[in-house]
């Protein structure tokens, strides 16, 4: 069976990770902040998952299972959070939403 | 145990601790028996030591109560020591002390301060006894700075009124200018001579110190200092004026009978250093007739009936002083004791004038007074006969012994005579002009108002009367303490000297007759001369000793301090404040507010911290 080489998944997790961050740092809708976070959490699991299949070791896939929980229960309570700030405010623009400037 | 020296400062301080500690719980009828009552038995007691004393003046007793510090070679005591002089002044401190207490109880009967009033004033007593009773300077000054503290609480004791406060501090401050000087002469008596013990100190400065010599000038002349503040004399005069501001007894008590004279005391127990240095001797002798005069001129023209005795209070102690400089030690300490019982009296009767009128103070809204107030007007002519030395009253002997003492010395004598007679001139027109004024004449004001009596007031007046007229006739044991005795001899002065001396006062009477007695003559036409408007507004103002201070020291001093307020150190803290001010200003721009802008910066953060990290 033909193996993906390591380096190619790791290409592809580096560019899914940046691809987050740019979203991350450039989307003014905070429902896209939190879907790039999302994308850029995945690129971690897949190094783990990289990382643990190259060293023969279960590590990997385990982190990936506290990654994924973690995200659900990150998109939960974000997703939360921005109801109640749209709720309030009306928008979801996050630079509108900027009193907590010093 | 009534023989024990130290059960008499002790008496009137438990006075104070039990009325201090109740904290004013106490019901106004126990306060006035313990306030009153503690120092009734203190004079009891000071009977019992002095009677001893009185009939044998060489008699001296001594008590060391314990070791008050002892540092290296220095070693202070407790100890108390009783001889004629302080013998006088325990029987006039718990004496005339009791009586006033006694009217105290009820002069102060509607105060709500009752009982600190009364702690306040045993205090006082307590240390004035500890003062008079010390036998070393250290001891003696303890009791000199707790009368120092008792009279600024006493006259502040109203003290919601801003302008008592004020009057209080300034009296403080003053007093602690010459404090400071008697504290500087009490650390150089120590380092010359090694020890702070009075009879130690007078032998050793006798026997090392020749007449006239450098380190008995000024440690005299620093005693001096402290005597003056004290005593309010010239230059530190202006706080006893404003003292006036206290309830009326705290007057008669503290700023008349007893603390005032403390600097008088002083010099009589340093008698021997001042006459080691006879110059300094002679500045008290003129300080004195300065100050005799200055508020003899003052006391004509003053409009408040506590002002009036102020200034008279202040003229008297200045023929204490002259008595003093001319080395007639007894006669001053007689005067001392006269002054005592005929001023506590004035002061006591212009309370029951004060308070039977609705806190009338302006004797020019008084006016035939002497049948509504007639003990006020009975103590107030008594006193006024015996503070104008009117023949054969108390202060006609003591006046009497201090002029001629004057007049027998050589040098200045005659000069120093001179104007210790007009000064007399002038007490007998300014203590009749009250008289005239409040007692006779139309009823200006307060045609309705009775006089404020009952047994607590009425009583120590009349005791005062008594002593005012006749306590002239009392000798003070004061001959074997001041052993180098006067000169003068009675009989080398002639009839002309004596006749001067009984008609100078009775001229000024007389005068004081004609300008408010029988109104034939008017000082308010008088006053229509641009010079006597002048003199008048010049003395009125107490010769404008405030307003020179107020130029000479207090304007300088808070220009000062307004520099100071922006001076260097202050700049290195500003330079402080201003830094972190302007770093917040900067750090307060990253805190935008834009999530975006915070993530940026720490993707950009990571990003240079993984260079490093590639780099190193």
């Amino acid at each position: 069976m033909n193996e993906i080489p390591l380096e190619a998944g790791l290409l592809l997790a580096t560019i899914l990770f940046a691809i987050g961050l740019l979203g991350v740092m450039t989307r003014r809708n905070i429902v896209f902040v939190l879907m790039s976070l999302e994308i850029m959490l995945n690129s971690a699991g897949l190094a783990f998952v990289l990382a643990g299949a190259r060293w023969g070791s279960a590590d990997g896939q385990i982190m990936f299972l506290m990654i994924l929980t973690l995200a659900a229960s990150e998109v939960a309570v974000g997703l939360g959070l921005i109801i109640q700030m749209y709720k309030k405010f009306k928008t979801v623009d996050i630079d509108v939403l900027s009193a907590l400037k010093g | 145990m009534f023989d024990s020296l130290g059960l008499l400062p002790f008496l009137p301080f438990l006075g104070f601790l039990i009325l201090f500690l109740s904290g004013g719980g106490l019901p106004r009828r126990i306060v006035a028996v313990v306030g009153a009552g503690s120092i009734g038995l203190a004079f009891l007691q000071a009977l019992l030591l002095a009677l001893p004393v009185i009939e044998n003046d060489s008699l001296v007793s001594q008590q060391v109560i314990y070791s008050w510090m002892s540092v290296g070679e220095f070693e202070s005591k407790f100890g108390l020591y009783l001889d004629g002089l302080s013998s006088v002044m325990i029987l006039v401190i718990t004496g005339v002390g009791f009586l006033i207490h006694l009217y105290s109880t009820g002069f102060m009967r509607d105060d709500p301060s009752y009982s600190r009033f009364f702690a306040i004033m045993n205090l006082f007593v307590s240390s004035m006894l500890v003062l008079v009773l010390a036998d070393n300077l250290l001891l003696l000054y303890l009791g000199w700075e707790g009368v120092g503290l008792c009279s600024y609480l006493l006259i502040g004791f109203w003290y919601s009124n801003p302008s008592n406060g004020y009057a209080a501090r300034k009296a403080f401050v003053t007093t602690r200018v010459g404090d400071t000087s008697m504290a500087i002469g009490l650390l150089l008596l120590f380092t010359q001579l090694g020890s702070l013990n009075i009879e130690e100190l007078m032998n050793g400065a006798e026997t090392q110190w020749g007449l006239g010599s450098g380190y008995a000038v000024a440690a005299s002349l620093l005693l001096l200092g402290g005597a003056v503040g004290k005593s309010a004399q010239l230059p530190l005069q202006t706080w006893l004026p404003d003292a006036m501001a206290g309830p009326t007894p705290i007057s008669a008590l503290i700023h008349a009978a007893t603390m005032v004279t403390a600097g008088v005391y002083l010099i009589a127990r340093t008698h021997t250093l001042f006459e080691l240095a006879p110059d300094v001797q002679l500045l008290v002798a003129f300080i004195g007739l300065a100050t005799l005069l200055m508020a003899g001129f003052t006391a004509m023209t003053q409009r408040d009936i506590k002002r009036i005795l102020a200034y008279s209070t202040i003229s008297q102690i200045g023929y204490m002083f002259l008595g003093l400089g001319v080395g007639a030690w007894s006669a001053s300490v007689f005067h001392l004791m006269t002054h005592a019982f005929f001023k506590a009296l004035l002061f006591l009767a212009a309370g029951t004038v004060i308070l039977s009128l609705h806190h009338e103070h302006d004797i020019f809204k008084m006016g035939g007074k002497r049948k509504q107030l007639p003990i006020a007007f009975a103590s107030f002519m008594i006193g006024s006969l015996a503070l104008a030395a009117f023949p054969f009253t108390s202060g006609y002997f003591s006046k009497d012994e201090i002029l001629l003492a004057a007049l027998a010395i050589e040098g200045p004598g005659l000069w120093l005579w001179i104007g210790g007679v007009v000064g007399a001139f002038f007490t007998g027109i300014y203590s009749f002009r009250l008289v005239f004024v409040v007692f006779f004449g139309e009823s200006a004001d307060h045609h309705d108002d009775k006089e404020v009596t009952g047994f607590t007031m009425a009583f120590p007046l009349m005791v005062l009367m008594v002593f005012a007229l006749l306590g002239g006739f009392i000798h003070p044991p004061t001959d074997f303490v001041f052993s180098v005795e006067e000169a003068h001899s009675e009989h080398s002065v002639s009839t002309l000297i004596h006749a001067i001396m009984i008609a100078v006062p009775l001229a000024g009477i007389g005068v004081s007759y004609l300008f408010y007695g029988a109104r034939l003559w008017s000082a308010d036409r008088l006053l229509e001369y641009s010079l006597a408007k002048k003199l008048h507004g010049y003395w009125f103002s107490g010769w404008g000793f405030d307003a020179l201070y107020r130029g000479l020291f207090i304007k300088p001093l808070l220009g000062l301090a307004d520099l100071n307020r922006r001076d260097f150190i202050d700049s290195i803290v500003a330079t402080i404040v201003a830094v972190s001010e302007a770093g917040n200003g900067l750090l307060v721009r990253f805190q935008s507010g834009s999530l975006r802008w915070y993530v940026l910066s720490v993707v950009g953060g990571v990003a240079i911290l993984l260079t490093l990290g590639g780099l190193l």
